[in-house]
């Protein structure tokens, strides 16, 4: 491969500073005590920790699954601090009192807190380390009905619905990291929309993780009623430090009778530098449950940091005529690994599902998609379209496909298409003799080939995502 | 068209290139001036598409030796995409294909970055989209074109009518057609000939490599040059390509001395 290519794909990464803020950070490892220590600390009802422990001595029983494709040494659940906290003296009345140094990371990180929100008209829950800074826009969201705010505060001011639907889409003994986040998660945005209510305006979360050697283990339960609607964004990021830091978090989506929800989210956790050192292992359960007939739940991704991505944004189709949708862009450069994909369960009469998947790798990377598509017996005339595109940067990167297909029905039908590209000398150089430098055409060429998927984010959304996969990809051209 | 001391537009001495540790090119002379039309002939292999890929400035290929002037400025001085801004064009003979990319885009992209670094204004999409229409035309070209992603699912005679399009837009002073006329039929042939033709004029020069003779039927070239294994071994007018046509590449002698072409020649032919 060309120098030209490999600066293009070889960006520094823009996020990697660490805030200086004093924070509360609980001693490393992990026993019962720890979780009674966490519950504790944020008051908890006894069903919370009943719930945590239950969730824990189902995770004691349980492995590290090894079927993804990826690699990484054996995680020291021991060393790894499971509470960081910005210390607060009191509890804050208005923005005005957040920590100045705390605005100012997230107005670095580009996150608008104040009247560039106003503008945007964007309500932001900001989730630093492990607590729940500040949640925005609360008094106009109530107007309609809408509750957004953090898991802890839910948990107080909401407990019957977080009681009703925690853990219902994603069960204790699930998964080995979501068994794991169930245990420990320390916070995370809570919302629910009521019934017949489209929400006034789009929601967002922003996630950053801060302190070494501390994991994240964020909750996020979204509610829709019945007819209800929410679109919902999520951004991330974390410094650079030479270790690698643990990020189990798990999503729960759950859609009523004819409710649709819009779940997108762009990940820049740090991704390690360019031989693999340090980097968020990103290890992250969501899953969306279409309950009521004619619901609608969509997953858009756009993944482009952490060391190790190892998730599967799901949705199981219960209702008849219930849609599930996931549309992704992943891309590895220097030695990240990614395994992604998704799970769609057909249960319910004419549910319908489609899946575009679009992998880009570079450097020494791995990138995988992986996806289930599954058709119960019941899913009477259930359909499913699967695209998965992967594009090869350089001579050392790696692209994979593993499509699984479950069908036990014979009226289901379900499509399958794959393709593999590479951005070779030859494009470059016609880009180049029509006057194109290559960071333009490397821009053009990716940006075509996520097309599909960026169509699917909100605007700007999409404008981000955009700059960051340039970012990423591009750069100073020698 | 040959006019009286003209200025050079291309000053080729020597020129050496490999590709892989192979010499391809093994001392190619060649000089060519504002407002004439040369065709490079030869069997295949002799390293006429090597001679136009060197000039765009291909990675694939190392300069050994030699030297090239455009218009007074060494061309290896530059980067492939400085040359294009330059005014160096490649009709490529095989136009990759760019999925996911818009014809329309790219072709709009291409003119705009010439346009800045020439100093002029930028045209937005809906100036562009008239501007590239009125192009079309020339080509007999299906404005459906535009949406498609460029060269993606094209016929062999719509990539290289969509390359003379690019010619069309982006205005070189140096064409290079690279086989051009592989994959035409006569119809396609006559069209991309006719926009060729279209764009000579006394502010530009194109230079044709050719396997046939074929295409010199309707693009009438000023020289003809016949190269083989990597330098010109002969130069002439336009009635050396019919000759080479009904006699093969065989018969050939070499020019006594291949460095004075094609002054020596054009003074005859003139």
């Amino acid at each position: 491969m060309s120098a030209v290519l490999q600066n293009i794909i070889n960006q520094p990464y823009k996020h990697g500073f660490v805030t200086d803020i004093e924070s509360d950070v609980m001693a490393k490892g992990l026993d019962e005590n720890t979780i009674r220590m966490i519950s504790s600390k944020k008051n908890e009802p006894a069903w919370l920790l009943d719930f945590r422990l239950k969730c824990y001595a189902a995770w004691l029983k349980m492995e590290e699954p090894t079927w993804a494709n990826v690699h990484h040494p054996k995680i020291d659940y021991q060393a790894i601090s499971y509470y960081a906290a910005p210390k607060k003296k009191a509890k804050l009345k208005s923005m005005d009192e957040v920590d100045p140094e705390l605005l100012r990371t997230f107005e670095k990180l580009g996150v608008p807190l104040h009247e560039r929100m106003a503008l945007a008209g964007v309500a932001v829950d900001v989730i630093f380390d492990s607590v729940s800074v500040t949640t925005t826009y609360k008094a106009r969201l109530a107007e309609a009905g809408v509750i957004f705010c953090s898991m802890s505060e839910a948990v107080h001011e909401h407990p019957e619905l977080v009681q009703k639907y925690l853990g219902t889409v994603v069960p204790t003994g699930d998964n080995f990291y979501a068994a794991l986040n169930s245990a420990v998660f320390t916070d995370g945005s809570f919302c629910y929309i009521p019934k017949g209510v489209k929400c006034p305006m789009d929601l967002s979360t922003y996630f950053r993780i801060n302190t070494e050697e501390s994991g994240q283990f964020e909750r996020t339960l979204i509610i829709a009623e019945e007819g209800a609607s929410v679109t919902y964004l999520e951004g991330c990021t974390a410094p650079a430090f030479s270790s690698n830091q643990l990020h189990a978090a798990v999503v729960e989506l759950v859609a009523l009778d004819n409710a649709e929800i819009k779940y997108s989210t762009v990940q820049n956790w740090y991704a390690g530098d360019e031989n693999g050192i340090g980097g968020i292992y990103n290890f992250v359960t969501k899953r969306g449950l279409c309950k009521g007939v004619n619901s609608r739940i969509s997953w858009t991704q756009v993944e482009t940091g952490a060391a190790i991505t190892w998730k599967y944004p799901s949705v199981v189709l219960l209702g008849d005529n219930s849609v599930g949708e996931f549309y992704s862009v992943a891309v590895t450069n220097n030695y990240q690994q990614a395994d992604t994909g998704t799970k769609m369960i057909h249960i319910g009469k004419n549910t319908r599902s489609t899946i575009v998947s679009k992998g880009i790798s570079a450097g020494h990377s791995n990138n995988s998609y992986r996806g289930l598509v599954k058709i119960s017996p019941t899913a009477e005339g259930a359909r499913n379209y699967s695209q998965c595109d992967s594009m090869l940067i350089g001579e050392h990167s790696g692209a994979h496909t593993f499509p699984y297909m479950q069908v036990r029905n014979k009226s289901a039908k379900v499509e399958h298409e794959a393709s593999t590209s590479k951005i070779g000398e030859d494009q470059m150089f016609y880009f180049a003799q029509r006057g194109i430098d290559a960071e333009a055409a490397v821009s053009m060429i990716i940006n075509g080939f996520c097309k599909d998927v960026f169509q699917q984010l909100p605007l700007e959304f999409a404008v981000e995502a955009t700059n960051l996969l340039s970012y990423k990809l591009e750069g100073s051209v020698g | 068209m040959i006019i009286q001391d003209s200025k050079v537009l291309l000053e080729v001495r020597g020129l050496r290139a490999s590709v892989n540790g192979t010499e391809v090119l093994k001392g190619v002379d060649f000089t060519v001036r504002y407002g004439e039309v040369h065709a490079i002939m030869g069997p295949n292999g002799s390293g006429k598409s090597t001679f136009s890929k060197v000039l765009a400035g291909h990675k694939a290929y190392e300069i050994t030796g030699g030297s090239v002037l455009f218009d007074g400025k060494d061309l290896f001085a530059l980067e492939p995409e400085e040359r294009a801004r330059a005014g160096v064009f490649l009709a490529f003979q095989y136009p990759i294909e760019i999925p996911g990319v818009g014809n329309g885009q790219f072709l709009r992209l291409a003119y705009n970055t010439l346009q800045t670094r020439r100093g002029h204004e930028e045209l937005d999409p809906l100036e562009f989209d008239d501007f590239v229409r009125e192009k079309m035309k020339l080509l007999e070209m299906n404005p459906d074109f535009l949406d498609r992603s460029v060269n993606e699912g094209f016929s062999g005679g719509e990539k290289k009518r969509n390359e003379i399009l690019q010619m069309a837009i982006l205005e070189p002073r140096l064409a290079i057609l690279d086989e051009t006329d592989s994959g035409l039929d006569i119809d396609a042939l006559r069209i991309v000939a006719q926009g060729v033709n279209h764009l000579t004029n006394k502010n530009n020069a194109t230079i044709m490599v050719t396997h046939y003779q074929r295409l010199l039927n309707y693009i009438v070239p000023d020289f003809v040059h016949v190269m083989e294994a990597g330098r010109i071994i002969k130069s002439g007018g336009k009635e050396l390509a019919q000759e080479l046509e009904s006699r093969g590449y065989d018969w050939i002698q070499p020019d006594l001395d291949v460095n004075s072409q094609p002054k020596a020649t054009a003074r005859i032919v003139a």
